[in-house]
């Protein structure tokens, strides 16, 4: 079973074809790179994979269920979790309070009213889990907006994490971070578990090589090559379109 | 996690010292004191909305007002029964929520704003026009205090103050356990991020709308205690002022906060009587209030009381960063 399979998804805003047809499919435990010059569409086939945008045309199945219809959250239940391109957070809630709030979201109970918000056992051991794993025991009770944007950043790929995904999609992690944020950022992706399949979008090559098992280069909606890195680095017309204007 | 104790024994603190003075107040001020109560379970209630889901109404009269109109129908033509009464009343007023929100969850910021405000003017425009039920612009005189079913005369102001005063803290303890359960969280995550809760899973639309209707039965609570307290109900309840003002009581004291809208609600309803020893125009220095308010304490007056980082904290973060690099 694939953890994501992608087929023909077409996706229209108006006149503006944004997807033309992308067919992709990712392994369980794979980390796939998605690269592809501004506007190439590779946000939209986040946003279509996760539920923001129902597609126009095509079909989207995560872990062999087909979720083309389902709306965001109902995916999130399916085991998909993940970052926005912008930094996304709760910025007048502690970091503790931002964690909780993913940890109890699959749980049955986060509709009661009149418990406490601590009433999760399951919930809170899960953050205690996460903030001795990323050492976030000193910030805990700091809010968001007072953590540095690196610290963000990372916070949001963990926020991510607190359902315990099988499916992480990542939009450009590393997007404003300095170079020593970023290679922090490099070695705690590849330290993530080979439990979870990652999707990335990423414009830093160095990331996007030193993470990616596969990669899949899209242009204007479409899927323009895709491989492992050699292959698509050795790939002309990936040079021409994308990598050239790095070099 | 910040947890509900500390709010409810701020309430607490206010129910008792109201408690205290109580008694020793003339009837003009216990009055006065009740008038602050009922209001104040009115701004805490929209302070959920405002304060905790990021819902800016101008239209939550339409709850408070319509609880009081079924109210007082009701004790004119049904019941004297204050238990009645006052389910009836507050069941309208969630009834109404509930059929609102279908219609006002779909919009945010000022389209909320709006949509709101629209729906309690159409609200308004009944009790205007249906003369033979509302009694139109005269409203609905000579509605008698309700029994309670219990050896307790609510006739007098000192009387009816204490009842005013037990269910303030019922609906205040209720409230500040609301804002600290796992809905209450959650809804201060809406108001942080929408996208961010939809994306870890949660139905944002399903939580905004029981907060919608949450508030409108606490603003129920409010109408049925305040129909009964000056024993009328006119149009005005559902009008826009009241909106506006329940509004400036929350932002006054700061927007999620509930002791905060406790303490806007006493600073209004103090300043209009005082202020109407003077002139009738009192609107008008609400709304110089208003504006200094917004420009010099844009979090209110209690805003400045939410727990800042400890020194130990802000080093320590300072130190992880520091690690990181």
């Amino acid at each position: 079973m694939k953890a994501l399979e992608v087929e023909n998804v077409v996706k229209d805003f108006g006149h503006l074809r944004s997807l033309a047809g992308v067919s992709m499919k990712v392994d369980q435990g794979e980390r796939r790179v998605i690269l592809g010059p501004n506007g190439a569409g590779k946000t939209t086939l986040f946003h279509t994979i996760r539920g923001v945008h129902i597609v126009t045309e095509g079909t989207v199945r995560l872990f062999g269920q087909d979720v083309t219809r389902l709306p965001a959250h109902r995916r999130v239940k399916l085991g998909l979790g993940g970052t926005f391109q912008i930094t996304n957070l709760f910025p007048e809630l502690t970091v503790f309070e931002t964690l909780f709030l993913g940890a109890q979201a699959l749980e049955r109970g986060c509709f009661a009213f009149f418990r406490p918000a601590g009433w999760s056992r399951k919930a809170v051991s899960r953050v205690r889990e996460l903030i001795d794993e990323w050492d976030l025991a000193p910030v805990q009770d700091a809010f968001t907006k007072e953590l540095s944007y690196g610290q963000q950043r990372q916070l949001e790929v963990i926020l991510a994490m607190t359902g315990k995904p099988r499916l992480l999609l990542l939009d450009e992690p590393t997007a404003g971070l300095s170079p020593a944020e970023t290679a922090s950022m490099t070695r705690f992706l590849s330290g993530l578990s080979r439990d979870m399949t990652i999707l990335l979008i990423e414009h830093d090559m160095d990331v996007a090589f030193e993470v990616a098992d596969q990669v899949t280069v899209l242009y204007f909606g479409e899927v323009l090559a895709e491989g492992t890195c050699a292959e698509v680095q050795r790939d002309g017309r990936v040079r021409d379109i994308y990598l050239g204007q790095q070099v | 996690m910040r947890s509900a104790r500390k709010t409810i024994l701020m309430i607490l603190a206010v129910a008792a010292a109201s408690a205290v003075v109580g008694p020793f107040l003339s009837t003009y001020y216990v009055g006065l004191l009740a008038q602050a109560l009922i209001f104040a379970i009115f701004a805490m209630g929209l302070d959920i909305l405002v304060g905790y889901a990021g819902l800016p109404s101008l239209g939550h009269s339409a709850f408070f007002g319509s609880s009081a109109y079924v109210a007082g129908l009701f004790t004119l033509h049904v019941t004297n029964n204050f238990w009645l009464t006052a389910l009836a009343g507050v069941a309208a007023a969630l009834l109404i929520g509930a059929l609102f929100g279908f219609l006002t969850i779909r919009t945010s910021g000022s389209s909320f704003l709006m949509i709101t405000l629209a729906l309690s003017q159409v609200l308004w425009g009944v009790a205007f026009k249906w003369r033979s039920v509302t009694g139109g612009e005269d409203g609905l005189s000579g509605i008698r205090r309700p029994e309670l079913g219990i050896p307790w005369d609510l006739t007098s102001a000192h009387s009816y103050f204490y009842l005013v005063l037990a269910i303030f803290l019922l609906a205040g303890v209720g409230m500040a356990l609301f804002v600290r359960s796992p809905v209450g969280l959650a809804l201060q995550g809406i108001r942080e991020s929408e996208s961010r809760m939809q994306a870890l899973g949660y139905h944002v639309w399903t939580f905004k709308y029981l907060a919608y209707v949450f508030a409108s039965g606490m603003a129920g609570v409010a109408g049925v205690l305040y129909v009964y307290f000056n024993n009328f109900v006119s149009p005005n309840y559902l009008g826009v002022a009241f909106s506006a003002q329940a509004l400036l009581m929350v932002i006054l004291g700061g927007a999620g906060n509930l002791v905060g809208a406790i303490f806007g609600s006493g600073i209004i309803v103090i300043l209009q009587h005082v202020i109407s020893d003077f002139t009738e125009r009192w609107m008008l220095i609400i709304g110089v209030i208003y504006v200094v308010v917004v420009l010099f304490f844009p979090k209110g007056l209690l805003g400045a009381t939410r727990r800042r980082r400890s020194p130990a904290a802000v080093t320590s973060v300072t130190a992880s960063e520091e690690a990181a690099e």
